[in-house]
Parts: C-alpha cells; structure tokens; sequence
C-alpha cells in the first residue's frame, strides 16, 4: 500500500497515490460497520487521545467510533481554547498528555499549524482533524470517498465549491485532494471570502453562482458564519442568500447527475435551503457515514501499518 | 588615556574617507586621523586588514528595562549592542512604565551609564502610556535627553493627534518615528497578507495598511513643515509615495531592516514563531524593490528592530506568539554578506547607512565621521571572515533569532565607545 506519512497533517503534502490509498483501505473498512458486530482487532492495544480544542461533535465523535471499531483504546480531552490560555501552555498540555504514552494524537485546534507545531516536540502520530483556517485533510478524504462512491471517477469532474473560502479549512483540504486526483475545482463566493490569489492554487475562482453551476458535477456547500457578516465580508444574510444559497432553481443549472455536499453543520436557509439538502441528490448524511470509515483507513495506515509488515 | 588605531581601512564618507589610515584617540575625542600617526599611546590596536568606521549606530532597539528584564535589560542589550558592532543605540520607549516623562529617561540614561558600554539614546512616547490620547510633554522629554518620539508597536492611529505631535514637535524640530500601520487593516493579523498567507490559513496583515499610514505621515509631514521617519518601511508600494516625497522636499526619512531584506512570508511555513514580525516578512516582490530601494539610495537606514522575547515567550502557536525579531547581533553581518559581498551596495553606503544618516537624523554632530574633534566612537570590521550564527553565544538575554546557523561572510570584530574598547569584553 502507497502510504508513507508519519503524521497525517494536511492534503498538501500527500501524493495522489497515497491519497487513493487511503480511499482504498476505506472501502475495506465500510464493510465493517455494516456488521452485526462492527469491531475488528486490528488496533487492540494502541492508545489513541482525541484532543479538541475547538467545539466539534461529529469529527470527535466519529474518530472515536472509528478508533472503537479497530479495537483502539481513545480517551477525549476537550477544553476550549480560552482555558487553556489561562493557564498552561498548549505545548506543556500536550506533554503531560503524552507522557502517558499515546500512539496518536489526533488534534482540533482554533490556531492555524497547530497539528504542525505538534510534529516539533512529539512522538506519537498526529492527525489534523482541522487547524484553523489551514486544514482539514480527514473531511478532505471522506468527500473524496463520497465522490467516488456516486461518481467513479475523478477525472474530468467538475467541482464546485461554494461559501466563505477565505476562511475555510475544508475548502483548502478539498482544493488541494480534487485536484491531485484529477478533478477540476471551481472555487465560488464573494471577492471579499474569495481573494483572487487563489487562482495560484490551480483552482478556477468565480463570484457568480450561477455561471459556476453550470455543468457542474459536484455542489459542494460551505457553513456562512455570522462572524463574517459582523465584520462586513458581506452585508446581509438576505444580500448572501441571493447571491450564494443553493435552491432547487439554481441546482437546476448544474448537470441532471450532480450531487450536493455539505461538510456540515448545516444553516438551512442560508447557504443552502432545507429541500435542497434533504433532496434526493444530497450526499450530506452519506458523508457522515463515509467519515467513520475514512478515519479507521487514516487510523489504521497511520497505525498499524508496521505490525502488519512484521506480521507479513 | 591615548588609544592608537593603525593601519586600518578608514571608512568614513562624511569625510570622503576610503584609505589606510591611522587614528589617534585621546579622552573621548578622535584627535589626528593620517597616515604613520606617530604618537605614545596607551593602547595600540592593530587593524590591519579590518576596516574601520565611524560607530554604527542602531536607531531602533527595544532593550526592555524597566520592566521586562526577563527579556533584555540595559546591561544585555549594551552588550548585544557592543558584540554586534554598535556604539550607540536608540530605545523604543514601549517599556513599564513606559517612557513618557522624564523620570523615565533619566532612569535609563543614569542606568546606561552604570553599564558603561555602549550610548543607549532614549526615544521617548508620543503620546502618554502610547495610548493614542493625549501627547507626552516632548520639550520636557527632549530636554531630559530623549532624542526621538515614538509610539512603536502602538501607532497614534489618529490622523489629528499626529497632526499635533508633528506640530507641537516643530518647537523641538523633533524627529517622529512612525511604525506605519493602519489597525483597522490589520486586526488579528499575524503575517503578510498574499499566497503564502492564503495557502497556511493564517490571518493577514495587508500591504496596504502600511502604505496608507505612510501617505497620511507624508501628508501631515509636508502640510507642517515637520519631519517624519519611516520606521522598519517593508512594502514596495511605500516606495513610490517616499520617493515622490522626497523629491517635493518633505523632511521625510526611511529606514529597512535586514529580516525585511533577506527573508520572505514564504518562510512562515511551517509555523515557526521566530518568523512572526510585525512589520510581517514580506513578499519576494516586497523584498526585491525594497533592495533595489537600498541600491538606488532612497532608504535612509538600517535598523535592526532588535525585539527579544523569551522562549516561553515565543513558543506558542503561531497565532499567540508576540512579534519580534532579535536583532542586534547579526545584522552587521547579514548586511555585509547580502548587500556588500554581493555587490548591491558599496561598502561607504552601508556605512552612512549604519553610522552617518543616524546620526545625522538623531541630530548627534560628533558622530557618524572619523575626524578630529568627532567621538571616538569606531566599528571595526573583518570583511574576510567568515561566521556561523549562533544563537546560544548571544549576549542577549533573549535567542529568538531566524538566522541561527547562517554561515555569513563580514562580521564586527571590535567596537570602541569614546575610546575605549568595549569589545572584545575586557573580562
């Protein structure tokens, strides 16, 4: 198997290989949680810590599930940012943590690098499960699982995703995955969420939703946060809704055969209405199922990659 | 007491000065610069092979003392100063309290003079507590020995308090330093705003939120006849607007700091927290027009913005970590391997840049030349030799340096204050 990565810490650096890799191993691993009893021994002895430090349920919940059904031992922490400046250094934090001696850390965290800084001072395996404003490499990976799953193939799709890019790790995350294994990216949203530097990354850059769509593959939605619109990237929800929600008429423009993502949690009404994500077309709630599936192949290429070679 | 310098290579363009040359220092004071100075002294250096310059003088240091001696105190930032070649730098007034009264400023000068190495000049606030509201008694100040005003780190983002300082400042003919930045722009920034900020997701600090404060000072600079100098310049979209100015005979000045001139935002990849500065690391487009700046003779000064932090200081994720750059013991060095060696500026250049416009725009007449009757304030400097940083053997209390492990050809070898040789330490 093509995988060569110590830490798992952004799209960025992976190969298309290994990232077909682990979309591979997951399909091995889908099988397991449609079983009476979805458990297998692989990872029976390794000790996994899922630190958030930022508020998550679905990626906390599904790495634990993921770890649970290779047989790892995960223990949470969660404390939010803000706690933990009171007192101890994120680094000592994680020291003390480690020395309990853990096999990977899998890490959410409001600052940018912060799975990067990890690498500098510890042992143990680290997982991005989203930096910042910087990554996201596990929902990167389950949505390309998604994709191929409905569509096949990569190659010659178009992609379009829609919303705050600016800010989004998932947009970096899927930017950088779709295009390493052959799709073309449309990134769409308001100049000010949108800067035109972008276009450096190989993707296309479009603020009108509309021209995007047509013929697009894929819709992928993206979360508006009313942070942004406090702080003037957009004017009004209604003024955003207008221009970037994703209705039924709009959809219409895309190919008869899109699908329509959404990394979630979902603003029905803003960024998407309400029959458009529970439409028929929408892969949201297969995404939430294809993560358990994706995070044991990260979990088990990460970890159990060696004693599988030494078993061999 | 009689320190004899001998054939040394005298670089001193204030006096149209590049030849081997001997130098007679009694009490301070140079007193014969010629050649085969015969005369007893006390000491004789021998400076052979080196180069000898009038003293470079830091005009942008933040030496911490009072009140955040866990960084830098005056004693070890004198001695940063010294190893790195400066005889005389100028400190930002953002210490606590901070200096903006007299009492401060004479702490500091009475406190410098105890350390006896190196001339620390004070700077001291624009505005009280650099707060932005309400200006510092400047006369007072100036009269205490503060030899500049600045609110570094915290510009007076009011267009009318500025407007004030540069007027009232008129009575003084005060210098303003201004570290232009325009807030608003720049809010939870932490590195320049571009490709390389969009790529690791880290909030950006926009160019033009410099050049917007740099026009304003410009403005405000040529409206009332005052003078203004462009602390740490770093975009190449300030260049044009001081250029112009210049030429329409603002009393505008500008200086650049060696990080601005040999590091870019590419390199905070990685998240390494001894890259965050504010200004931020620019782009390589930034960093190739402010070198061509240097070259052409628009920009004033060096100047390091030596800001030393502790390692608990520093290491933080990238968004926490406070800004700053140790600076004062490799920028001789870097300046003589990337602009001198390389051939982007004559070595009389960088010496009115490190020594003669200093002092000049500090208004110290005695510096800045190697004449008799000048201070006897030298830099010597082996331009053969070749040095690898090391971050450990700094003399500064702090080691939050980029350049560690640097190979860099030219490095300061001795430096004299008022005739007497500082360093090498005499321990």
């Amino acid at each position: 198997m093509e995988f060569h990565q110590k830490h798992l810490l952004g799209i960025e650096q992976l190969t298309d290989a290994e990232i077909l890799a682990v979309l591979d191993t997951a399909e091995s691993m889908a099988e397991i949680s449609t079983r009476e009893v979805k458990k297998v021994p692989t990872l029976r002895g390794k000790t996994i810590l899922n630190l958030f430090f930022e508020a998550s349920t679905r990626t906390r919940s599904s790495f634990e599930l993921a770890a649970k059904r290779l047989s790892a031992d995960i223990v949470n922490f969660s404390q939010s940012t803000s706690a933990v400046t009171k007192g101890e250094s994120l680094r000592d934090t994680i020291l003390t943590l480690e020395a309990m001696n853990p096999d990977a850390l899998v890490i959410r965290h409001s600052a940018s690098g912060a799975a990067h800084y990890l690498t500098t001072f510890c042992r143990s395996h680290v997982i991005n499960a989203g930096d910042g404003q910087h990554e996201h490499p596990t929902q990167a990976l389950l949505d390309a699982f998604t994709i191929r799953q409905e569509k096949k193939n990569f190659k010659g799709l178009k992609v379009v995703i829609t919303g705050d890019i600016l800010h989004s790790r998932v947009a970096r995350s899927n930017m950088f995955c779709l295009q390493k294994l052959g799709a073309q990216v449309v990134l769409c949203g308001p100049p000010t969420l949108l800067p035109d530097e972008f276009r450096s990354f190989g993707p296309e850059v479009s603020h009108d939703f509309d021209l995007a769509l047509e013929d697009a593959d894929v819709v992928m939605m993206l979360r508006i946060q009313l942070e942004r619109m406090q702080k003037s990237f957009f004017p009004s929800l209604r003024e955003y809704r207008n221009l970037y929600c994703l209705t039924p008429e709009r959809f219409k423009r895309a190919k008869k055969s899109a699908i329509i993502m959404h990394p979630g949690p979902i603003n029905r009404g803003v960024e998407i209405s309400a029959d458009m994500a529970d439409s028929a077309k929408s892969v949201i709630l297969k995404q939430v199922e294809n993560g358990v599936s994706v995070r044991m192949a990260v979990l088990y290429l990460l970890l159990g990659g060696k004693d599988r070679e030494a078993a061999d | 007491m009689k320190l004899l310098i001998k054939n040394g290579r005298v670089v001193s363009p204030a006096d149209r000065l590049d030849e081997t040359l001997d130098v007679l220092v009694e009490d301070g004071r140079i007193v014969e610069v010629g050649s085969k100075v015969e005369a007893a002294a006390d000491r004789v250096v021998d400076a052979s092979r080196l180069v000898v310059a009038p003293g470079f003088i830091d005009m942008h240091v933040h030496l911490r003392e009072p009140g955040f001696e866990e960084k830098e105190t005056i004693r070890t930032g004198s001695r940063a100063a010294a190893r790195g070649g400066f005889t005389s730098i100028a400190c930002m007034p953002n210490t606590f309290p901070v200096n903006d009264n007299a009492g401060v400023t004479e702490f500091i000068l009475s406190e410098a003079k105890r350390v006896g190495l190196v001339n620390i000049l004070p700077i001291a606030a624009v505005t009280r507590g650099l707060k932005g509201e309400q200006l510092t008694d400047m006369a007072d100040l100036a009269a205490a020995g503060a030899v500049a005003f600045s609110d570094d780190g915290q510009p007076v983002g009011s267009a009318l308090l500025m407007r004030r300082a540069m007027d009232y400042g008129r009575l003084l003919r005060a210098l303003i330093i201004d570290h232009c930045e325009e807030k608003s722009l720049t809010e939870d920034g932490v590195m320049n705003e571009g490709r390389a900020s969009y790529l690791f997701g880290l909030r950006g600090m926009p160019a033009m939120a410099e050049e917007i404060m740099v026009s304003r000072d410009i403005i405000l600079a040529e409206h009332l006849g005052a003078r203004v100098h462009i602390a740490h310049l770093s975009v190449k979209g300030a260049l044009p607007l001081v250029r112009a100015a210049k030429e329409r005979g603002v009393a505008v000045t500008a200086e650049v700091t060696p990080h601005h001139l040999v590091l870019t935002d590419a390199a905070c990849e990685g998240y390494d927290t001894r890259f965050k500065v504010n200004p931020p690391l620019r782009s390589a487009e930034d960093v190739a027009a402010l070198t061509e700046a240097v070259r052409e003779g628009l920009i004033d000064v060096f100047a390091t913005d030596h800001a030393p932090y502790t390692a608990e200081d520093k290491e933080l994720e990238f968004d926490r970590a406070p800004f700053g750059i140790n600076g004062l013991e490799t920028a001789v060095s870097l300046l003589l391997d990337r602009l001198v060696a390389a051939g982007v500026i004559p070595l009389n250049r960088l010496v009115e840049m490190m020594s003669v416009n200093p002092a000049a725009l500090l208004g110290l007449e005695r510096k800045g030349r190697v004449r008799p009757g000048a201070d006897a304030d030298l830099t010597l400097l082996n331009l053969a030799k070749e040095t690898v940083v090391d971050a450990a053997r700094f003399e500064s209390k702090s080691r939050n340096t980029p350049f560690h492990g640097w190979k860099l050809k030219g490095l300061p070898v001795q430096t004299i204050v008022a005739g007497r040789v500082v360093y090498p330490f005499d321990e």
